[in-house]
């Protein structure tokens, strides 16, 4: 098992025993003369020497007691194939893109209200008045349009390179749900600054809904929470967007990087199969 | 205890615990005690998880089997405020509480023999006409709201084109049936405008379907009415 593991990086290691430490007089050190030029550079390696015990010693106690270690050395320091370019770092912007929004969300939240008859003039509040309120309303409503634009990239990525073969079909899949949840985000997010467009696109995207034969008109009172746009469909886009859909990304998204860690990631096409050893390279 | 009395299962064992050996077996006891407890454990689990996610799913699903429109009859002028030859532009409110987005643009107008054909609903009912014709602006495609524009008697939806006549037939465009109309009756001498149907080509009036949902031909069985409880 420890040979398949890569080493562990140097500041992980156990330090070496320090002889000269012992016997030394403390950081307040330097009784004889001179103490403005000798102590200063002997204060900073101990501080420095203090520093990396002290946090080798916090790791070691964690590592002790959760055994994360073999795990975050398996997920951080993985091999990864030769020939593995910027084309493989869309799916970890996605996931930035995520977080960003995750992040700029929860901070919007503080001042919108999901109210039919506050929620523009809260977003206008946030625009307008709120400090830095329009950079960080601006990150989330561009983000979104980068998050989709990334998703849509990697996901080519995948599709050209082949890498949702075998054994990555599951993986394809729960991309798949994230795309269509990012999809479902995007469009509950269009609502809630409540102006005209947002109100009027919803209308229609609801009405689509509506055409599917069936089950179209339960899918459309579903949307709505009722017959015709009402109080409670605001209340029921800001629950789905905030709660359920960013809950269920999380999952599938942890679902998602624990296939990564476990599968490993495809070689790019054109990396010749029968010569695998030379494909391998550590990074 | 270790008598062959019983058939026995496909591993060859008894079902009865007494016979294979299980110290405190009971006469005739085939569910060993761990099996039961397990099942026991799942079968409140489940119960336990059913009992906050069935109120839960029905919390959100309520609204599918409710209306929730406004029923009140509502004022919109008085009679000799409209006349057959055109459209008289009205706002009313279809959802209370629902501030801007609970109102609604109408186009009323006085019914007349000689140019509207009448609903078969009502001739085969023997009822007379709705004196008040009260057209939704809901565009039957999508749902954007259409406009009226008097010098060609036409409905034009902005968002994709769609044409309706006076009537509100579809002339063009991507609409799948008429316009949507509300009943009208008069009170005192005044117009008052209720509750929202739904029409056919044949002005055959339905109970109100949302936008983009047939009501012709076989296409209309694909699109079932809104479950009333």
């Amino acid at each position: 098992m420890s040979r398949l593991t890569p080493p562990l990086p140097k500041f992980l290691r156990p330090a070496p025993s320090r002889p000269e430490r012992d016997g030394r007089p403390g950081r307040t050190g330097a009784p004889n003369g001179k103490p403005g030029e000798g102590a200063k550079p002997k204060r900073g390696k101990q501080l420095r020497e203090g520093a990396t015990e002290g946090s080798a010693k916090v790791v070691g106690y964690l590592d002790e007691r959760t055994g994360a270690s073999p795990f975050l050395r398996g997920f951080l320091y993985r091999k990864v194939p030769k020939g593995s370019s910027w084309f493989y770092t869309l799916g970890s912007a996605t996931m930035f893109a995520f977080i960003s929004q995750a992040v700029t969300g929860i901070f919007l939240a503080m001042y919108y209200v999901p109210d039919v008859n506050r929620a523009y003039d809260s977003v206008a509040h946030i625009t307008h008045e709120v400090f830095l309120g329009e950079l960080v309303r601006g990150m989330h409503r561009w983000g979104s349009t980068v998050m989709i634009i990334l998703i849509f990239l990697h996901m080519a990525r995948t599709f050209v390179f082949g890498a949702y073969k075998y054994p990555r079909e599951i993986q394809w899949v729960i991309g798949v749900v994230l795309l269509v949840l990012t999809l479902a985000m995007g469009f509950s997010g269009y609502l809630l600054p409540f102006d005209q467009r947002s109100l009027w696109a919803t209308v229609v995207g609801v009405n689509i809904n509506a055409s599917a034969p069936i089950m179209g008109p339960f899918i459309a009172d579903f949307l709505r929470g009722g017959a015709e746009f009402n109080t409670a469909t605001l209340a029921r886009y800001y629950s789905l967007h905030m709660l359920l859909l960013p809950g269920l990304i999380g999952a599938m998204i942890g679902a998602h990087l624990y296939l990564v860690a476990k599968l490993g990631i495809t070689a790019p096409p054109w990396l010749r199969a029968d010569k695998k050893e030379l494909a391998k390279e550590e990074i | 205890m270790a008598e062959n009395r019983s058939p026995k299962n496909s591993a060859g064992k008894s079902p009865y615990t007494a016979d294979r050996g299980m110290a405190g077996a009971f006469e005739g006891e085939t569910v060993t005690r761990r099996r039961f407890m397990t099942t026991g454990a799942l079968a409140a689990g489940g119960i336990a998880s059913a009992a906050f996610a069935l109120p839960a799913l029905g919390f959100a699903l309520g609204p599918l089997f409710e209306d929730g429109t406004n029923e009140a009859w509502q004022d919109v002028g008085a009679e000799d405020e409209f006349d057959p030859s055109s459209y008289v532009q009205r706002v009313i409110n279809i959802v209370p509480d629902a501030g801007e987005a609970g109102k609604t643009t109408i186009y009323v107008r006085k019914f007349d023999d000689k140019q509207d054909m009448p609903s078969p609903s009502d001739e085969e009912q023997k009822l007379d006409p709705l004196p008040y014709v009260a057209m939704s602006t809901r565009c039957a495609h999508l749902g954007c709201p259409v406009r009226f524009y008097q010098a060609p008697k036409r409905f034009v939806c902005p968002c994709h084109g769609g044409v309706y006549n006076f009537q509100g037939i579809v002339d063009g465009g991507p609409p799948v049936r008429p316009l949507d109309r509300f009943y009208t009756r008069v009170r005192n001498g005044r117009v008052e405008v209720g509750e929202r149907f739904s029409v056919n080509s044949e002005l055959r009036r339905f109970k109100p379907r949302d936008p983009s949902q047939h009501l012709d031909g076989f296409w209309q069985y694909l699109y079932p009415a809104r479950p009333s409880t």
